[in-house]
């Protein structure tokens, strides 16, 4: 039986007549860098609220980490990036640090090493003792990080990690979270930059008007691979022949392309292309980026968000 | 326990390091030098007519002291109310809310936490507010004033009501919304305590229940006439001799009752922002 990190069972959420999460079904194992992904209005945040306590389900039911939502026990275990990160700018970084770790029952000596560790980690330990509100977005979201991670939580909720960092602060990122996939910690990420998503989670779903559309695993070789060919002869004949090893096949401005199973059946279009004396003048395997299956998924008729 | 009082710590330091607190001293200090100021002047170049008597003196230096106190009173119910305005509501709207209670902590010591720190700061400036007044008039004129310790505590009381509504809301309403309402109550209560002056003094047994029962929906100005009550000498209270004076005094049964609302409002602040979305 699979240990599952996070696990609702038909989440709804209605906002009097709006309905902002229709019917969440979901299932992270844990230890999973799991992407959640949607348009704007998609009811992502909501469900990570809801998740979290801070907004209550208007019916079904969910566990975290084994425990039903609000179980403080559980929540001492969780990590938490609100998408727009804002706290008492009044207090400095490590104030911020020693408060929250204090609040999810981190103490004394461990809890002061961990300060420690974590501002050197987001690199603010030169400012570890200055107030927030002399911290730039980029500063404060990288504390925002450490607020997450002080209790080294076996969950981590990351609602838009990325907002507001530049290109170093998106690495910094990318590793934090390949640190804790390591460690074993169940990552939940929420972002609009699919390269990022592509780049770090396990496992994606994709959720439409607060329910979920359509999930896939970004670990799989095979997951999305189409053929391209630049061939000699483009007749009915040669589509027929290689339906055999594809699918969905479209001849674009004088190349083929066809959706196959794994990169291992290259070989044999190339051998069958030779046999039928058909000349190759190029081929390869080309992955669908998570933007075009977002844009699939979604459909085009989308309002731009 | 250990949660609490770190919410406690943390309600207390951002209001320190947000100047709130320094600036609320800094408006007692301003008001405690005015006032000793006007007493002194009062007192050296006004010389009373040798016809004065004793008791006119005395209760020319009450009035004076009563003075210095109802501008203390007003001083602490602004605390009341602003102090605390955006403890809530104004944590909830910028998103602040959202990272705290996101933590291993009840709502409720959220609320408890933040009500307690604010009481003690209310409780706190009342105290030295009042203290300085009577300390002043004994300095200066040497008059001394009875029954401190009980007005400290009725105005404490006002303070305690006005904070657990003005908590009540901010879990509701935004801070504008909020602080609106909270002096709205306040001033609901005074209105109430007027008529039901004004019922008493004319014999109208009806205003003087509508005042009452205006009381008993926003009991904080009823606290200040108690509190007044008791800082007047019985003979200057009997015959109405200052414009402060009350006719109609409420009744212990009220310092009570104040006190179970406050109690409530706490209890239904804690209980909205427990199903409040954040």
């Amino acid at each position: 039986m699979t240990d599952f990190a996070i696990q609702t069972q038909g989440l709804r959420k209605e906002f009097g007549a709006h309905l902002a999460v229709a019917d969440l079904w979901l299932q992270v194992p844990r230890g999973e860098v799991f992407g959640f992904l949607g348009p704007n209005g998609a009811g992502k945040t909501t469900s990570i609220k809801m998740l979290l306590g801070l907004v209550a389900p208007t019916s079904g039911n969910a566990t975290l980490l084994g425990a039903p939502l609000g179980d403080r026990g559980a929540r001492a275990r969780i990590g938490f990036l609100p998408e727009h990160f804002r706290f008492h700018d009044c207090l400095t970084a490590r104030e911020l640090l020693r408060l929250h770790g204090r609040l999810q029952g981190v103490r004394g000596g461990p809890l002061e090493r961990r300060i420690d560790g974590l501002l050197a980690r987001v690199d603010l330990s030169d400012v570890g003792d200055l107030s927030l509100r002399q911290f730039s977005k980029g500063m404060l979201q990288r504390a925002g990080l450490a607020q997450a991670l002080i209790a080294d939580p076996d969950l981590v909720f990351l609602d838009e990690p990325t907002s507001g960092l530049d290109p170093l602060g998106r690495r910094l990122v990318r590793e934090l979270i390949e640190e804790l996939r390591h460690r074993g910690t169940t990552v939940f990420l929420n972002s609009h930059l699919l390269g990022e998503v592509e780049a770090t989670c396990d496992r994606v779903i994709f959720v439409k008007q607060g329910s979920v559309v359509h999930g896939m695993s970004l670990t799989e070789p095979e997951r999305i691979v189409s053929a391209e060919l630049r061939i000699g002869r483009l007749d009915d004949a040669t589509l027929d022949g290689l339906q055999a090893f594809g699918r969905d096949i479209r001849v674009t401005g004088g190349a083929v392309t066809l959706r196959v199973d794994s990169e291992a059946v290259m070989p044999d279009i190339a051998r069958w292309l030779v046999g039928q004396g058909i000349a190759i003048h190029a081929m390869g395997t080309r992955r669908k980026s998570l933007e075009e299956w977002f844009i699939e998924v979604m459909g085009e008729d989308q309002r731009p968000g | 326990m250990f949660t609490l009082l770190t919410i406690m710590q943390l309600a207390f330091l951002e209001m320190r390091r947000r100047r709130i607190v320094q600036a609320a001293l800094a408006c007692g200090a301003a008001c405690l030098a005015v006032f000793a100021v006007a007493i002194y002047l009062l007192h050296h170049f006004h010389h009373p007519a040798r016809t004065q008597s004793l008791l006119q003196i005395r209760i020319f230096l009450q009035l004076q002291t009563l003075a210095g106190l109802y501008a203390v009173n007003l001083l602490t119910v602004t605390v009341a109310v602003m102090l605390p305005v955006d403890a809530i509501s104004g944590e909830i709207a910028s998103g602040v809310m959202q990272t705290l209670a996101s933590k291993p902590v009840r709502r409720a010591e959220i609320v408890l936490g933040k009500w307690l720190v604010h009481w003690l700061m209310i409780a706190a400036y009342t105290a030295i507010m009042v203290v300085g007044i009577v300390l002043e008039m004994r300095l200066i004129t040497g008059f001394s004033q009875a029954h401190v310790l009980t007005a400290v505590g009725l105005m404490t009381l006002q303070g305690t009501v006005l904070l657990s509504v003005v908590l009540a809301g901010g879990a509701r309403l935004t801070t504008v919304a909020n602080g609106m309402i909270a002096f709205g109550f306040y001033s609901v209560a005074v209105v109430g305590g007027w008529i039901e002056q004004i019922g008493a003094m004319m014999g109208d047994s009806g205003a003087r229940y509508i005042g009452t029962a205006i009381s008993l929906l926003s009991p904080t100005d009823a606290l200040w006439r108690r509190a007044l009550y008791l800082l007047e000498p019985p003979m200057m209270s009997q015959v109405s001799m200052s414009p402060l004076s009350r006719v109609s005094v409420p009744s212990v049964a009220m310092i009570w009752w104040a006190v179970a609302f406050a109690v409530g409002a706490l209890a239904l602040s804690a209980i909205w922002f427990e199903k409040r979305a954040l």
